[in-house]
C-alpha cells in the first residue's frame, strides 16, 4: 500500500513538474538564535516564516537551525544541510564572520545562497558569485550613508567596532564619506560586553562625536555604560546600534540619536505598511531591520518561484536577478554584483507612545550602490 | 590630562576585577571545600541577572531586585545542589563537568522558554546614576564605584566569616579533611548545601550588579564563568585570598592591555594595524599572564594546602 501510495505520488510529481511552483523546494535556513546575538537571528526567522506562511505556497519546506553565532557550527551545519537535506536554496547568516566561513564553499557546490544580512566586502568585489544574492546591503552602505550625514555637524569623530569583518567594513565605509578628521579608531572584541576602556579613552580623546558600530548585546552594553559616564559627546551609529531588537533593553539613553538604515517602520509604502502590520499582529512587536530584509529575501525567493523551477538554475538566477518583487524598502534592484541597489536614510530615535522606535529624518543617498560592484566580473 | 585617563582606566581594572572576585569567590569555595568543577555557576550569575531585572521592572525598585537576586541564585543554587551536584561528589572530574555542562543548556534553554531571546531591561537605581569627578580633572561612573565597594565590602564579609565564625571553621575543616568533620558529628551535608548556596548567592549578586550596567539576556554567564576561571588558576584553588588577588590581577591585566597596547603598537606601525593587532594582542594578555604565572607557580599564587 505503501509502495503505490510513493509510486503514485512520485507520477504525480512528474506530471506536475512543468508548473513552476508546485515542486517542493527546500530552503535551508541558518541563523542565530541562541546567545548575545540571538534577537537578531529570530526577527530574521520570524519574519522569513511569516511571509512565506502568508504566500500560501505549501510547497516550501523550510529547514531551521540555530548556529549559535559560531562559524564552525556553522560550517557544519551548512554541510548537512547540502549533502543530508539536499536544500535548493540557503539563506539566513546574520553575522559576516559566519557568512565568510559558509558561503564561499555552498556557492561552490552550485547552491544559490541569499544573504538577509550579512554583507561582507570580500564576497562582493573580485569574489563575487552567480550563486551569491545579497538581499541585504554590502556591509559599509549604512555606515557610508552616516559618514555623509556627518559631515554636516561634526569635525572630529572617535570610531568604534567590533574586530571582525563587518567591523573593518563599517570602519571604511564610514571614513569612505566622512570628510572630518578622526580622533580615535577603535576595535573591540565580538561579544565584549563591558566598554569602560574605551569610553575612558572617548572621553579623553578631545572629539565631538562618536561613531559606533555595535549590534546585538553589544549596542545595548555600551549605550547603557556611555550614558551614564558622564562623557555627553553626542553618539551617531547604523541602524543596527539602535534597532528595535536593542531599543527595548536600552531605554531612553537613545533617544533622539541619528541611526542610518535602508528600511524604518515609518517607510511610506504599501509594501512597508503592510509588513510593519502582518509581523505585529502575528509576534505582537515592531519589526527590525533584520525582519525587513528578511521578510524582503522570502519574497524575493517566491516571485522567482512563480517564474521559474528551482532546478533550472539559469532561469532561476535570472528570475532572481529581476528582482520583481514589492520590496519594504520601495525601489529595489541588483547592481552587477548582485547586491541591492537602494536608497539609504538618516532615521531618529523617537518614542511613540510608550515604545522607542525610529523615525526618517533625511535620506543620505538615493539609489546607492556598493563601492566593490566595479571588481566583480559577472 | 593622561594621568585622569590612567586613574580612570586602573579604576575600571578594580571594577572589572572585582566583579571577578564576586564570581570567582563562590567558584573556587565549591571547588576547595567539595572538590567540584561547577561550569553552571555562570547560570547562576544570568539567574541573579533576571531575577533583579524581572522584580526592579514589576516593583520598580532595584534594591528590592537585587534581593531578589540573592535569594533566586542561593534558591536554585541550593536546589541543584541537592537535586543533581550532590551525587557528584564522589565522581571524577569530567563527569561533574559533563552533568554542570547539561545543567547550563536546562538553565539557558529555560530561561529562554520563560523569558524570550530579546535582553531584558535592567536600569542603575536613581542614586547611583551619573558620574563623580576624579582628581586631576577626570570623571568616574557612580555605579562602577559602588560595585568596587560592594565588592571590598564583600571580601571583607568573607574573610570574617571563614576567618572568624564557626560555619567558617566548618569550612575550613571539610577543605581539609571531610571525613574527619563527618565523624566529628558535623552533618556536612548540610554543609555542603549551604556552602554552595552561598556561592550561588554572590554568582547571583554579581549578576545583578552588572546587569545593570550590560544586558541581561540569555548566555550571559559563560564568557565572565571562563574569566572566573582563569582567575581561581592564577589565585590558586580553593583559596579565597587567591580569588580576590587573581581578580585584581585580571581585571587591570585585560583593561590596561586593551588601553595601552595599540597606543604602544602606533610607535611603531601604522595607526589602521596597530589598532587591529593591538585589539588582537589585548584579548590573549590575560592568557599570557596566566602562562606565565603557571610556569614559575604552578598550583597558582595562594595554593591551599592539600
Amino acid at each position: 500500500m505503501k509502495r503505490i501510495l510513493a509510486a503514485s505520488l512520485f507520477g504525480l510529481s512528474l506530471a506536475t513538474s512543468g508548473l513552476a511552483y508546485a515542486e517542493p523546494v527546500k530552503i535551508g535556513v541558518i541563523t542565530t538564535l541562541s546567545g548575545g546575538g540571538a534577537g537578531l537571528g529570530i526577527d530574521a526567522r520570524d519574519a522569513f516564516q511569516l511571509a512565506i506562511k502568508q504566500s500560501g505556497n505549501k510547497d516550501i519546506e523550510l529547514v531551521v537551525e540555530d548556529d549559535a553565532q559560531k562559524p564552525e557550527l556553522a560550517v557544519q551545519i551548512a554541510e548537512k544541510m547540502i549533502q543530508g537535506d539536499k536544500v535548493d536554496l540557503m539563506t539566513g547568516i546574520i553575522w559576516s564572520n559566519l557568512a565568510m566561513a559558509v558561503v564561499p564553499n555552498t556557492v561552490a557546490q552550485d547552491v544559490i545562497y541569499l544573504s538577509v544580512n550579512a554583507g561582507p566586502s570580500a564576497l562582493a568585489g573580485a569574489n563575487c558569485n552567480a550563486n551569491y544574492f545579497n538581499v541585504a546591503y554590502q556591509n559599509d552602505n549604512f555606515h557610508e550613508g552616516m559618514g555623509e550625514y556627518a559631515n554636516k555637524d561634526y569635525k572630529n569623530t572617535f570610531i568604534l567596532a567590533p574586530n571582525y569583518p563587518a567591523g573593518k567594513d563599517a570602519l571604511t565605509g564610514f571614513k569612505r564619506y566622512y570628510k572630518g578628521a578622526l580622533s580615535g579608531e577603535v576595535y573591540t572584541q565580538v561579544g565584549q560586553t563591558d566598554y569602560a576602556a574605551e569610553i575612558a579613552q572617548i572621553r579623553a580623546s578631545g572629539a565631538d562625536s562618536v561613531y559606533f558600530f555595535l549590534p546585538g548585546g553589544m549596542g545595548i552594553a555600551f549605550m547603557k555604560q556611555y550614558a551614564q559616564s558622564g562623557v555627553g559627546i553626542p553618539v551617531m551609529g547604523p541602524a543596527f546600534s539602535f534597532d528595535q531588537d536593542v531599543l527595548p533593553a536600552v531605554g531612553d539613553a537613545a533617544l533622539g540619536v541619528k541611526n542610518s538604515a535602508s528600511w524604518s517602520p515609518d517607510l511610506d509604502n504599501e509594501a512597508s505598511k503592510a509588513f510593519v502590520q502582518a509581523f505585529k499582529a502575528e509576534y505582537n512587536r515592531l519589526p527590525s531591520v533584520y525582519a525587513a530584509q528578511s521578510w524582503d529575501t522570502a519574497n524575493l525567493i517566491l516571485s522567482a518561484l512563480s517564474k521559474a523551477s528551482v532546478k533550472d538554475k539559469d532561469a532561476f538566477r535570472a528570475a532572481l536577478k529581476a528582482a520583481d518583487f514589492k520590496s519594504v524598502r520601495g525601489d529595489f534592484t541588483f547592481n552587477t554584483n548582485q547586491h541591492p541597489i537602494q536608497n539609504i536614510y538618516v532615521r531618529e530615535v523617537v518614542k511613540d507612545g510608550d515604545v522607542l522606535t525610529n523615525k526618517i529624518v533625511a535620506t543620505a543617498f538615493e539609489k546607492h550602490k556598493d563601492a566593490y560592484a566595479e571588481q566583480c566580473g559577472l | 590630562m593622561f594621568t585622569a585617563l590612567l586613574i580612570e582606566q586602573l579604576l575600571n581594572g578594580l571594577q572589572l576585577g572585582v566583579m571577578l572576585f564576586l564570581m570567582a569567590a563562590g567558584l573556587t569555595l565549591i571547588f576547595g571545600v567539595m572538590g567540584l568543577i561547577n561550569l553552571a555557576h555562570g547560570s547562576l550569575y544570568m539567574i541573579g541577572a533576571f531575577a533583579c531585572a524581572v522584580v526592579a521592572s514589576a516593583t520598580g525598585s532595584f534594591w528590592l531586585g537585587l534581593i531578589a537576586s540573592l535569594v533566586a541564585a542561593a534558591g536554585v543554587g541550593a536546589l541543584i545542589e541537592v537535586a543533581v551536584i550532590r551525587r557528584l561528589y564522589d565522581r571524577d572530574h569530567l563527569d561533574q563537568v559533563l552533568a554542570t555542562f547539561a545543567l547550563i543548556l536546562i538553565l539557558s534553554e529555560g530561561a529562554r522558554w520563560l523569558f524570550g531571546s530579546f535582553p531584558l531591561y535592567l536600569d542603575i537605581p536613581k542614586l547611583l546614576q551619573g558620574a563623580v569627578p576624579l582628581p586631576g580633572g577626570g570623571q568616574y561612573q557612580l555605579y562602577r564605584l559602588a560595585i568596587i565597594a560592594v565588592g571590598i565590602v564583600v571580601a571583607v564579609g568573607l574573610y570574617l566569616l571563614i576567618a572568624r565564625t564557626r560555619l567558617g571553621m566548618r569550612i575550613r575543616a571539610g577543605e581539609s579533611d571531610r571525613e574527619m568533620i563527618a565523624a566529628l558529628g558535623v552533618d556536612i551535608s548540610t554543609l555542603y548545601t549551604v556552602v554552595f548556596a552561598l556561592g550561588a548567592a554572590l554568582a547571583g549578586l554579581a549578576g545583578a550588579l552588572v546587569g545593570a550596567l550590560q544586558s541581561v539576556q540569555v548566555g550571559m554567564g559563560e564568557p565572565v564563568l571562563i574569566l572566573a576561571f582563569v582567575v581561581i588558576v592564577i589565585g590558586g584553588i580553593g583559596s579565597i585570598k587567591g580569588a580576590l588577588v587573581g581578580a585584581v590581577i585580571v581585571g587591570v591585566v585585560d583593561t590596561m592591555g586593551r588601553f595601552l597596547l595599540p597606543s604602544l603598537l602606533a610607535l611603531t606601525m601604522p595607526a589602521a594595524q596597530a589598532t587591529t593587532i593591538g585589539a588582537a594582542l589585548a584579548s590573549m594578555l590575560i592568557y599570557v599572564v596566566m602562562a606565565l604565572i603557571l610556569a614559575f607557580r604552578p598550583s597558582g599564587l595562594f595554593a591551599a594546602q592539600s
